[in-house]
């Protein structure tokens, strides 16, 4: 459960602070399947980060599960991160030194997993994505839907609650992502929070429910199903 | 993240970069091979230049007119000399805990004999010096004992200075000539052979007052004292110092270096040889620990995606900081054993081509020179890593 009141995030910038969220308060239960959508500069990726713990609010509340998050230490969000959150980005983030395999295994390092466990846990992460085979492949010898698919098992595998994916198809094409979407869904079927960052309105109407962010505020709060097919949110410059 | 984490992703990024991490590593290995190298021929003339000065045994003190307040030569620049004479040593006999006392007249003359002539140094001695310097005699007999002025007209040759003069004939009971002063040779010393310069197989031991008699000497140049043990240096220096006072007129016009004391003012010295030495072999290492801290500047540059990716599947700031110092020290350690390694096999070269060349490597300058690779590596890395641990996780996922 997910609860945001009242969010606020500007930056210094100058005389007069650049607020790029202001007064967002949301619910987001767990199991949901949420798109945040809107042009750039919004505030997406702003919220998104808050989500996700990369950034705490200026003002406002932010309760994950009952606890509030917004006002940790730096170190405890890392730990918040490590067991609760998974990330999923538009340019996969895969480290092009290390294979699949180690890819997956990054965070289970951070986290101290003994070695066995997390040989098993990668096999079983890698599984799901359908990807057993190139294991031992490294990101440049994959395809970018291979990549992602790497990606989402590395985000997976430290079975958090919450997948926050932004722009997850943004960098593949519409067969590829289509692929992604559907394993994001099915991830989401077996109980994943997922709150997807997009453009693409037909993303959009197959989530639960969209937020559209427009200049730091929530504009528009519709069932997915609701969201009209034309419904654009290209970049305004 | 435990120590594997670290171990695995540390080693992982030095790998992926094989070329650079080769230079950089090369540069510490060049640095840590030149201090390997110098300390060890440091060490190696220390243990050489020591084994020299305490053949004498480190049970003796010596006495030379003159007050000096450094080491050195008295009377050179003109110090006041008051005499320090055959009395004087008669007296330090009596001083408890002296084993031997040897009053010293030296001289350089031309020594003749069999139709040969050798300008060498004449020692005048008494018998006492023999246990002083822990000379032996080879043929013969060293000075007959007994009274120290009666100045018999004999002489002790140096193994040298009699094969010069005799050749391989027998030496003992023939007659030398020295300042026109016909001395019966009584005996022939041991092999000795070059102590700081000095040949002791080419000279002449002659009795004391026959060697101020010929020189034209009113004092002795040095008073050699022996005594028990070396514990018991300060104690007779004192003893000697105070009854030469008295028997002065209560000034202290004399000098007396003990062999500790001498020792130490050496180590001093080869302490500054060494630290010296070391700071010029540590110019090399630090150009090698800033070739790692530039090339760990870059790569953090370069990795920036990297470590926003790493914050955000959870790494804290502290564990980024760890990360990329832990890689630093991987290359410096890595240059560090390369280096020593480098470096003993260059002193074996050395010490093949050249075996005369003092070279010695305690295994504690090894360590020594790991632990300094290790430590360069948290030196040379500390900035780069605190960049890398400052990157906010949105910007540095920006980065990419």
């Amino acid at each position: 459960m997910i609860e945001l009141d009242g969010v606020q995030r500007s930056y210094p910038v100058g005389a007069e602070p650049l607020v790029a969220l202001k007064d967002v308060s949301a619910r987001i239960a767990k199991g949901e399947y949420l798109a945040v959508m809107g042009p750039s500069g919004s505030g997406k990726s702003t919220l998104l980060n808050i989500l996700g713990c990369l950034d705490r609010p200026t003002a406002g509340s932010y309760r994950l599960d009952g606890r509030e998050v917004g006002t940790l230490s730096a170190d405890a969000l890392s730990e918040v991160r490590r067991h609760h959150i998974g990330f999923v980005f538009q340019s996969f983030h895969l480290i092009g030194r290390l294979s699949a395999h180690e890819n997956v295994a990054l965070p289970m390092l951070l986290a101290g997993i003994p070695e066995d466990d997390r040989r098993a846990r990668i096999s079983t992460a890698l599984d799901a994505v359908g990807l057993v085979h190139r294991a031992h492949h490294r990101p440049n010898e994959l395809s970018g839907g291979e990549c992602q698919r790497v990606a989402i098992a590395r985000a997976t595998v430290m079975r958090p609650h919450i997948l926050l994916a932004d722009e997850p198809t943004g960098n593949l094409d519409t067969a590829n992502g289509e692929q992604i979407m559907r394993l994001l869904e099915r991830m989401n079927a077996d109980g994943l929070t997922l709150v997807v960052v997009t453009h693409d309105p037909n993303i959009g109407r197959r989530s639960d429910r969209v937020l559209v962010l427009r200049d730091g505020e929530i504009v528009q709060r519709v069932p997915g199903r609701e969201l009209r097919p034309d419904a654009l949110f290209e970049s305004r410059a | 993240m435990d120590a594997a984490g670290y171990l695995e992703l540390g080693v992982g990024a030095v790998r992926s970069h094989r070329l650079r991490s080769m230079l950089s590593v090369l540069g510490i290995a060049i640095g840590i091979a030149a201090v390997i190298l110098l300390t060890s021929i440091g060490e190696g003339t220390r243990r050489y230049m020591l084994a020299q000065f305490t053949q004498f045994g480190t049970n003796i003190l010596g006495i030379n007119p003159g007050k000096i307040d450094t080491l050195g030569i008295p009377g050179v620049f003109g110090g006041t000399t008051h005499k320090l004479t055959l009395d004087d040593a008669e007296s330090i006999r009596r001083i408890p805990g002296i084993e031997a006392v040897a009053p010293v007249a030296l001289g350089q003359a031309r020594v003749a004999g069999n139709g040969r002539g050798r300008s060498v140094f004449v020692y005048g001695a008494t018998p006492d010096l023999l246990e002083v310097l822990k000379f032996q005699i080879g043929q013969g007999s060293f000075l007959p004992p007994g009274d120290p002025r009666r100045g018999s007209l004999v002489a002790v040759l140096g193994p040298k200075l009699k094969r010069e003069l005799f050749g391989e004939a027998n030496a003992l009971g023939r007659f030398v000539r020295v300042a026109d002063t016909r001395l019966r040779v009584i005996g022939i010393m041991a092999p000795k052979g070059t102590l700081l310069g000095m040949d002791f197989d080419d000279v002449a031991y002659v009795p004391v007052t026959t060697a101020m008699r010929m020189f034209n000497l009113d004092e002795v140049q040095e008073i050699d004292v022996s005594f028990a043990h070396e514990g018991l240096s300060e104690n007779v220096a004192e003893n000697v110092r105070d009854l030469l006072v008295d028997r002065h007129g209560g000034r202290e016009d004399f000098t007396i270096t003990t062999q500790t004391e001498m020792l130490r003012v050496f180590h001093r010295v080869m302490d500054a040889v060494t630290a010296t030495v070391a700071a010029i072999a540590a110019i090399s290492l630090l150009v090698g620990a800033i070739g790692v801290f530039t090339m760990m500047w870059i790569t953090v540059g370069e990795r920036v995606g990297e470590i926003g990716l790493l914050r955000a599947v959870g790494a804290t700031a502290r564990e980024i900081h760890g990360l990329f110092l832990f890689e630093a020290v991987v290359l410096t350690v890595m240059g560090g054993a390369l280096g020593v390694l480098a470096g003993l096999g260059i002193a074996l070269v050395i010490r093949l081509a050249a075996p005369g060349l003092p070279l010695y490597t305690p295994i504690e300058y090894v360590v020594a020179a790991l632990t300094l690779s290790a430590v360069t590596g948290m030196v040379a890395g500390v900035l780069p890593a605190r960049r890398a641990a400052q990157l906010h996780p949105v910007e540095a996922l920006r980065g990419e």
